[in-house]
């Protein structure tokens, strides 16, 4: 009876292995999901056509929510003191790291279907880590639509937007995007670890995702003090854009946060990572502690 | 660690596996598979009013013991909800057993899941591993990368499995569009393109028609007879077990009731055949000698059983002579009324 | 045979109803997420008017009951998708349509029965409570008169009739279309466009209002808002959507028709 206690705690203990082979894993878990993807996407590349229409159809699904803003635009010149270029430059980046995450990760919404029919047993029988698995399962390029509207009204937003362009502050801009992006994936991770547990509840991911990335296309200045607050210190949203696009803007920071905090998306990024790998890895263990 | 299986204990049921050269560096006659004092407990919540939950410790696996040796192929049956399909989880490193020992291939299953799954291969019947809305061979080739298979093994195994399962005609098909007995030949062939040691198959034939089980489990006879593969499979179906498997594992409330061969299940359950009687008219039940008898009668229809060991001709020559026969059929007992029987007979002893 | 058949409907919509009612955990979930979304929206909206106060001739109080009221309708009405017409359509792909054919039930009728069973579950079940909790924590413009609160009642019911038609007509469309990704997608654009749910109908400018007011897609949304925020008469809003009702049901009847000769003709 002892050794089976010990034995479970053991068990219990999971995969958290010494780092050389943490790092492995991390090697494994990106070649499945380029294997996989990779199988995707010539899958997609067979049909051509349907491929150009589906990613039209994400294209204008998402430009809907930037034509609700020109058609703000049209009945007023500001919207919390931000100008339209202004506006579209908040979009613009909110909209690229979005999609990329998306574009990347967002297979991970399916994950409670997974759970619930069963078929995540079968990822857990292949020797590649199952967060790879699942977030390149169905891993749809359409979704570039998505990248390109967001790119699009970055770019219209950086030739009318009046910017006193600096190094530093060109140098920020892809750091952004990048760590945008990673942001955004890590909420992705933290709703699919959350299906663990509420397999039915799915549609919670998208007030995080969805709900995130629209919140962030207007300026923080719109929103009440609290939910500001939510968007910075509980979930960091407010890394992907709003802080370091006060910088860039020149305008004041929410919250009267010190300046540096611009420069801090990476941090924020790596932060939010880390604890969204913690929060799968323990609904991944509950989920194999439990079974379904 | 060493790659070899654990040499700890050795296997109280030696039988030399029929293909053991497949791996040289293992001794055939140790346990290769090994479970010790395996428990698995659930938490099972149930909804018992709108908000109101009631908490049930649930003991799916309860303290089991056995080793299957390399090259053996075994059935491993039981009722619904006996911890079957647990129990294979647990061997996959799909679950985390809550106590007990358990090594498949000298490893542990469950901390060290990636490193099993290239040396075992599994079959759900009733969910596929293969991707479902692509072409068969885009699994295939997926798998093949996957499992790191070097390219001249792959194909071999490939063109092997794709003769032997009749797969040619298949391989561009989504794996939607195929039937049950088509997916699941698929499915076969896809836990074996990287060569495992084991094979688990949960309910391989479930579903499927006379024709399609029939390919199955030839295939499966040739596999383990020819690369003596260890093949664990769960079944709803006698058949499979009687046309499979040399040994037979029974389990029920998540404890072993049986180990043995399959013939010796049928003593201990004393399993029954039925034969169904259509007479011209109804009739009272009819005078059977012993140790047949009438178990039901309904209109001029009548079911007798009799032992599975005895033969049926002699009982239905003595009913054709004596009654108005129309139609008769012997039905063969099925794996859920030899259990039950079994029960019964302990319950009485 | 009159009571019959209606026994029959009533019976198949108090089965949509009751299907939707066994998913508790989606149904909070849905409810968080479309209150995150009316907190967002919300917010956005007091802007747009704190810079533009009367924005069409809504107060800042009716257009954060318009946000709450979208939020509270969305899922009602499937304007985002959601509703019947995936399964209709994979009925019609997969042949399985044949069969509703054969039923001595009228296929319409079936598939609206069994929306507006679904239409009422959401509506209680994800509806009320992010519009209850925005009448509490936003300043809203409700009105006292029961009798404004039964003509949104109304305008409500005519909204579910408006939806159910014009996602029948995108249902249909799967007997033509091998694929009906790309119809589903421009109905759901249409449909976030056209109702009100992106922005308000009222505050769309020029010719361009006019038009998306005169569409089918502003009964779902638009018509029911102006009814409760007082803001249109109520028995011209009646008029407006019951002739929309009217004129779509009666076209998917005539592409019924057109689409169950098809079946027959291909013998299914």
């Amino acid at each position: 009876m002892a050794e089976a206690a010990g034995a479970a705690e053991a068990a219990g203990a999971g995969e958290a292995a010494e780092p050389g082979v943490r790092r492995g894993r991390v090697v494994e878990g990106v070649r499945a999901y380029g294997l996989i993807a990779g199988m995707w996407i010539r899958s997609t590349m067979a049909y051509r056509t349907s491929f150009a229409l589906t990613t039209f159809g994400n294209f204008a699904m998402t430009a809907l929510d930037f034509v609700a803003i020109l058609l703000m635009f049209s009945r007023v010149d500001a919207l919390g003191g931000y100008s339209l270029a202004e506006v579209a430059f908040l979009y613009g980046l909110s909209g690229v790291s979005f999609g990329l995450a998306d574009l990347s990760i967002g297979s991970m919404e399916r994950l409670g279907r997974r759970v619930r029919d069963g078929t995540l047993d079968t990822l857990l029988v292949r020797p590649a880590p199952v967060l790879a698995q699942v977030a390149a399962d169905r891993f749809a390029l359409r979704r570039l639509g998505r990248v390109v509207q967001g790119l699009l009204v970055l770019g219209y937003a950086l030739t009318v937007v009046d910017i006193d362009w600096t190094a530093a502050k060109l140098l920020l801009m892809p750091v952004t995007l990048v760590s945008g992006a990673g942001i955004f994936a890590a909420v992705f991770v933290a709703a699919a670890a959350f299906q663990f547990v509420a397999q039915d509840a799915s549609e919670v991911s998208n007030a995080f995702t969805y709900g995130g990335t629209t919140m962030l296309q207007y300026p923080p200045t719109v929103f009440a003090l609290d939910l500001v607050r939510g968007a910075t210190f509980v979930v960091p949203l407010a890394f992907v854009n709003w802080l370091p696009a006060s910088y860039v803007l020149g305008r004041p920071y929410p919250l009267d946060l010190p300046g540096w905090v611009a420069f801090t998306p990476p941090l924020a990024a790596a932060a939010c990572c880390a604890l969204a790998g913690l929060a799968w890895r323990a609904g991944l263990r509950s989920y194999r502690s439990t079974g379904n | 660690m060493t790659d070899t299986a654990g040499t700890s204990e050795t296997a109280d049921r030696a039988e030399p596996g029929a293909g053991a050269e497949a791996s040289a560096a293992v001794d055939a006659v140790a346990a290769f598979i090994e479970l010790d004092g395996v428990e698995k407990v659930f938490d099972v919540r149930k909804k018992t009013g709108f908000l109101k939950r009631e908490r049930r410790r649930v003991r799916a696996v309860d303290g089991l013991s056995f080793t299957v040796s390399r090259g053996e192929m075994v059935g491993y049956i039981g009722p619904n909800g006996a911890g079957k399909s647990t129990t294979i989880k647990m061997l996959t490193g799909i679950l985390t057993p809550s106590g007990g020992r358990l090594r498949v291939a000298g490893i542990d299953p469950s901390r060290e899941r990636t490193r099993l799954a290239h040396r075992i291969g599994v079959v759900f019947g009733q969910r596929t591993t293969l991707w479902w809305d692509l072409p068969l061979i885009d699994s295939y080739r997926l798998m093949h990368r996957m499992y790191r298979i070097p390219d001249a093994r792959y194909r071999e195994n490939l063109d092997r499995c794709v003769e032997l399962l009749q797969l040619r005609d298949l391989l561009d098909v989504p794996v939607r569009q195929l039937s049950l007995g088509q997916r699941m030949r698929g499915d076969i062939a896809a836990a074996l393109l990287h060569d495992p040691e084991v094979l688990y198959l949960d309910e391989p034939t479930i579903g499927l028609d006379v024709v399609s089980k029939a390919k199955v489990r030839g295939f499966l006879r040739d596999l383990n007879a020819e690369r003596g593969t260890t093949v664990l499979l769960t079944t709803h179906d006698l058949q499979d077990i009687e046309q499979l498997c040399s040994r037979v594992m029974v389990i029920d409330h998540g404890r072993l009731m049986y180990d043995g061969p399959l013939a010796g299940l049928h003593e201990a359950g004393e399993s029954e055949r039925t034969l169904v009687v259509d007479l011209e008219r109804e009739l009272p039940p009819i005078e059977a000698p012993e140790p047949a008898r009438v178990v039901r009668v309904e209109g001029p229809r009548q079911w007798l059983a009799f032992p599975a060991s005895a033969s049926a001709a002699g009982l239905v020559a003595r009913i054709a002579a004596e009654y108005p026969l129309v139609d008769l059929s012997v039905r063969e007992p099925d794996i859920e009324s030899v259990i039950a029987k079994m029960y019964a007979e302990r319950a009485g002893a | 045979m009159g009571t019959g058949s209606g026994r029959l409907y009533a019976a198949v919509a108090a089965g949509g109803f009751r299907r939707y009612a066994t998913y508790r955990a989606a149904t909070a979930a849905g409810v968080f997420t479309n209150t995150v979304f009316g907190l967002i929206l919300v917010y956005t909206y007091l802007a747009l008017w704190d810079e533009r106060p009367q924005l069409g001739g809504y107060d800042q109080a009716q257009a954060v009951t318009f946000v709450w009221l979208g939020q509270a309708l969305l899922a009602a009405l499937a304007i985002g998708g959601g509703g019947f017409e995936d399964e209709l359509m994979e009925r019609i792909r997969t042949g399985d349509v044949a069969v509703d054919l054969y039923r001595p039930a009228d296929l319409q009728l079936w598939w609206l029965a069994a929306d507006v069973g679904r239409a009422l579950f959401q509506l209680l079940g994800r509806g009320v409570v992010p519009f209850v909790f925005g009448s509490l924590f936003f300043p809203v413009a409700l009105p006292r008169e029961v009798s404004v609160w039964a003509a949104f009642l109304v305008t409500l019911l005519l909204a579910m009739l408006v939806g159910f038609a014009l996602r029948y007509l995108v249902a249909l469309s799967a007997f033509w279309l091998l694929d009906g990704t790309g119809v589903t997608q421009m109905a759901w654009l249409a449909g976030l466009f056209c109702s009100g749910m992106l922005l308000p109908l009222n505050v769309f400018p020029g010719v361009l209002g006019e038009v998306v007011r005169a569409l089918p897609w502003s009964s779902l949304l638009q018509a029911p808002a102006d009814v409760l925020l007082g803001e249109a008469d109520p028995l011209g809003t009646f008029a407006f959507q019951a002739s929309w009702a009217v004129a779509l049901l009666a076209l998917g009847r005539l592409v019924q028709s057109a689409a169950t000769r098809r079946v027959v003709v291909q013998g299914g």
